[in-house]
């Protein structure tokens, strides 16, 4: 492998097959290579992660200090959105977020982070880039489509940025842009921010249609000879199943967002009740229409969508867990048959966001029962992992900490949501910050984690040099804590009854009852400040990523060297190319003889045998059919 | 570099990768139009069954006679006919024959503009058709004299007319009053004068026209809208893109098929939106 390095660091970036010369457009921009797609994808994915975030900690200062200017960006804010959306505070000073601009950034900041962050990173990034090598193909089944699928993405999320600076501003009914409010919120408009979503949304869903068509292709017909399914890296099963969850779950919401779009443009009522009342006018509508309509064609897709966005991350935790215990996974076909499971049974659960819109218990009951059947197949996956810790010679590294953390983080994440998962306490529970703290403890220490250790882990891939070990340790243990910090109050506010879409953090709803503070009414002084200590925590959050961000940008030129094309000693094809894959992948189009995670291997020569290492001899094969 | 099975199946699969790609994307397709009917299906049962059409919010029944049931069934007869030339276009490159290949595909690229032409004339007249609320609570439906297109009360108000004249339709159940074919418009009903002052809703039948309209207009214009796509890339490989034929056959033929499984879905939706929409 030390030769092939060598061998290939005479082409510098490119090795592989193609040795014609590409101008820098057909490279960098317009490129159709499955591992060029996949850092545009990263790379515009993280920067929209950033965005989503600056949002956050504007809601924040807002929460914790309502009615004060934002510091240091409020002028800019101003000068940037206008009047309209950025006020002055007491004492006259300008940049403060009028209620409407934080339900915007509230609105933003759900759709940034899942549709254009986070998707696209577990998906269109760490797909892209890891799959096509992990089942030994050349690239992508269909590589123009994959241009095409990554420049509709940018285009919708850009489309998206550009609703901020209209003179309507960005959607703000929420993430989930329920009809009527997402209908009637801006009458005067004829483009508003609702119109820019649902376009931007049509070009996002359509990237990813054509993203994941091109996923289950491609490992359906470019596996490598010898790679049975029983044989894929359980990172491939679960982009698999993603791929699968995209393809069918997005477009009922591409449907709903057509009609939403219609009721928009031209005034028609899908998504409206016969005899709506707007600021005190009755509409001139139709009416006929059904609000649940909408929801339930949003929630189809979005639960699913949770799984969408879980998957990837569960699957680069399961590739960093078995390389860095040195053993099988345990349990591989159970997690395999338990994300196949979850997929069937993703579709089946999407009205438990429901219990509240008077659907009927029947229906309740019914979805209740399909969404504890759910966490079976959850627990499966996450137990199947913890068990593989158990006797293994753990590296502590930094891929590792990340997905240990995962473990944890996403434990809690997913225990939490039981709650929420039953009609009665959900009745409690709904819309307060026990949700928003649900939800975050999956994606943000649980999800984002595992982006993180996949990171770390196929960097040296990708650029042949290691990110720095000390900082990475660094940005990983301020980020465990803040992020606990952020978010571990929020149970507690949500419990005291805190609801989720207030803009002044709930101050005014503590003095709804001045004499009987925080016994039923209102909230207490406590819950209130912990705004504040939530806040301060984000920024600290905030401030942790800065060591990342320059550990990936300073490392590509002055990191630590890998000493061979698979520095981790690991099983799987994905570093059997040369460091970086060129154009083609594969210098030697590899044969598959043997399971993904054969590591200490009883009687092999090393702690590890590569998928694509040849049977030596007879009694050998026995010992790993036997396993 | 080579991407393996463009052109040969795999032999464990035995499928080429375009075939497995245009499956997924017809899942997808059936997954964009099944949660419209089903959309459909709850529109409908949710509508108030105590109203009767013309009120507003009521759901029409086929008696109704909204939609111009011969002109649907020709055109589902035409899309018919194109799903079999569709074939029969690849059937003749398997059999090594372009030049019927280029008469079929013809036939097909012909049979998809007459589609869409016969469904163009049927949204010209939705949209010269006005529902009328008086301030009484009457409502009632019929043309405006002279024909005017897209008219809503709110334009007439801003353009200040005072007075429109309306030719209302026949009572709804004489079956042949739809869509503004010309015996209808010329009926022997002579217009009666309205004053706009009495108007609480004049709209054409566009999709705010009614709920009903909405689910038409968007379900039938999502369907034109794969018509033509469909139509274009039969274009394509009609001429510019039949250059393939002399230089790999095979793959230009498995190209032909691709583009013809989404056409036959493209004629399976239809097949199932001509009855939801025209005949229930």
């Amino acid at each position: 492998m030390a030769q092939q390095t060598t061998a290939h660091g005479a082409h510098t970036e490119h090795g592989g097959h193609d040795h014609h010369e590409l101008s820098f457009w057909r490279k960098y921009v317009f490129s159709t290579d499955h591992k060029v797609i996949g850092l545009q994808y990263g790379l515009t994915a993280f920067c929209f992660m950033l965005i989503g975030l600056f949002l956050m900690l504007a809601m924040r200062w807002q929460m914790a200090y309502p009615g004060k200017a934002l510091p240091i960006v409020g002028g800019l804010l101003q000068a940037i959105l206008g009047d309209l959306w950025v006020g002055k505070d007491a004492a006259g000073v300008p940049g403060v977020m009028l209620p409407d601009l934080y339900n915007s950034f509230g609105a933003m900041h759900g759709t940034i982070m899942v549709f254009l962050a986070i998707v696209p990173i577990g998906v269109g990034a760490f797909g892209n880039y890891v799959v096509p090598l992990q089942i030994g193909a050349p690239d992508m089944a269909f590589p123009r489509l994959n241009m095409v699928s990554y420049q509709s993405y940018l285009l919708g999320g850009l489309l998206m940025l550009a609703s901020f600076v209209m003179p309507a501003g960005a959607a703000k009914s929420g993430w989930t842009s329920y009809s009527p409010l997402a209908t009637v919120n801006d009458l005067t408009h004829a483009i508003n921010g609702q119109t820019m979503w649902l376009i931007g949304m049509v070009f996002n869903i359509s990237a990813s249609l054509l993203g994941s068509i091109n996923f289950v292709t491609t490992i359906i017909q470019l596996r490598a000879k010898g790679m049975n399914w029983m044989r894929l890296p359980f990172f491939v099963w679960a982009e698999f199943v993603t791929a699968f969850l995209l393809i069918l779950a997005f477009p009922p919401l591409e449907a709903a967002a057509a009609m939403q779009l219609v009721d928009n443009l031209t005034g028609s009522s899908f998504f409206l009740p016969s005899g709506m009342v707007v600021s005190g006018q009755p509409l001139n509508i139709s009416g006929g229409g059904s609000p649940l309509l909408w929801q339930h064609l949003f929630w189809f897709l979005g639960h699913p969508e949770v799984y969408i966005l879980l998957l990837p991350a569960i699957g680069i935790v399961a590739e960093v867990i078995a390389n860095n215990t040195r053993k099988p996974l345990w349990g591989y076909r159970s997690m395999v048959y338990g994300v196949l499971a979850i997929g069937f049974l993703s579709f089946i659960v999407w009205a438990h966001h429901m219990y509240l819109t008077g659907m009927g218990t029947k229906i309740s009951t019914f979805f209740q029962t399909t969404t504890m059947m759910i966490s079976i197949p959850s627990v499966i996956l996450l137990t199947c992992l913890f068990i593989s810790l158990w006797g293994g010679s753990i590296r502590f590294n930094v891929p590792m900490l990340f997905s240990l953390a995962f473990l944890v983080m996403f434990g809690i994440g997913g225990i939490t949501g039981l709650p929420l998962g039953f009609n009665a306490s959900d009745i409690q529970l709904h819309d307060t910050y026990y949700v928003i703290a649900h939800f975050h403890y999956v994606v943000a220490p649980g999800i984002i984690f595992g982006f993180f250790a996949g990171v770390y882990y196929w960097y040296p891939k990708m650029t042949g040099r290691y990110l720095n070990e000390f900082w990475g340790k660094v940005h990983f243990w301020l980020s465990l804590i803040f992020m606990n910090a952020v978010f571990f109050p929020m149970f507690i506010q949500g419990l005291a009854g805190m609801h989720r879409r207030m803009s002044d953090g709930g101050a005014t709803y503590a003095l709804s009852n001045p004499q009987n503070q925080g016994v039923a009414d209102g909230l207490s002084d406590f819950v209130i400040n912990l705004n504040k200590h939530i806040s301060w925590a984000a920024l600290c959050l905030a401030i942790a990523q800065i060591p990342f961000i320059l550990n990936l940008f300073i490392s590509i030129k002055k990191g630590q060297k890998t000493n061979s094309d698979n520095p981790w000693k690991s099983t799987t094809l994905e570093w059997q190319t040369p460091t970086p894959p060129g154009h083609g992948n594969f210098d030697v189009v590899p044969n598959v003889y043997r399971g993904p995670y054969e590591y200490s291997v009883p009687g092999a020569k090393d702690d590890f045998t590569t998928q694509n290492e040849l049977p030596a001899r007879k009694s050998d094969t026995k010992n790993t059919s036997a396993k | 570099m080579e991407i393996p099975y463009t052109t040969k199946p795999r032999p464990d699969t035995a499928l080429y990768n375009a075939k497995v790609g245009i499956w997924l994307f017809l899942a997808s397709e059936v997954m964009l139009f099944g949660a419209l009917f089903s959309s459909y299906i709850l529109l409908r049962v949710g509508a108030d069954p105590k109203l009767v059409w013309p009120a507003l919010a009521a759901w029409p029944h086929h008696s109704d006679g909204l939609l111009n049931v011969p002109m649907g069934a020709i055109n589902t007869l035409v899309l018919i006919v194109s799903s079999v030339t569709v074939v029969m276009a690849w059937v003749s490159l398997k059999l090594k024959d372009f030049n019927k290949f280029f008469i079929f595909q013809g036939v097909t690229i012909v049979c998809a503009m007459g589609f869409c032409a016969i469904k163009s004339f049927e949204y010209a007249a939705k949209f010269s058709h006005y529902h009328v609320v008086l301030n009484d609570g009457t409502a009632m439906t019929g043309h405006l004299e002279p024909k005017q297109y897209f008219t809503t009360d709110k334009k007439l108000r801003a353009a200040n007319v005072a007075e429109i004249e309306f030719v209302k339709d026949p009572a709804p159940g004489h079956g042949h009053a739809a869509a503004g074919s010309a015996a209808a418009a010329h009926d022997d009903h002579k217009p009666v004068k309205i004053k706009m002052a009495d108007v609480q809703r004049l709209t054409f039948w566009g999709p705010q026209q009614s709920t009903y309209f909405a689910i038409y207009f968007t379900m039938t214009g999502l369907h034109a809208l794969h018509v033509i796509g469909g139509a274009l890339v039969i274009a394509y490989l009609w001429i510019p893109g039949a250059r393939m034929w002399k230089t790999d056959p095979e793959r230009f033929t498995n190209r032909v098929k691709v583009c013809g499984l989404f056409w036959h879905f493209v004629d399976l939706v239809w097949i199932f939106l001509f009855p939801v929409l025209y005949l229930l």
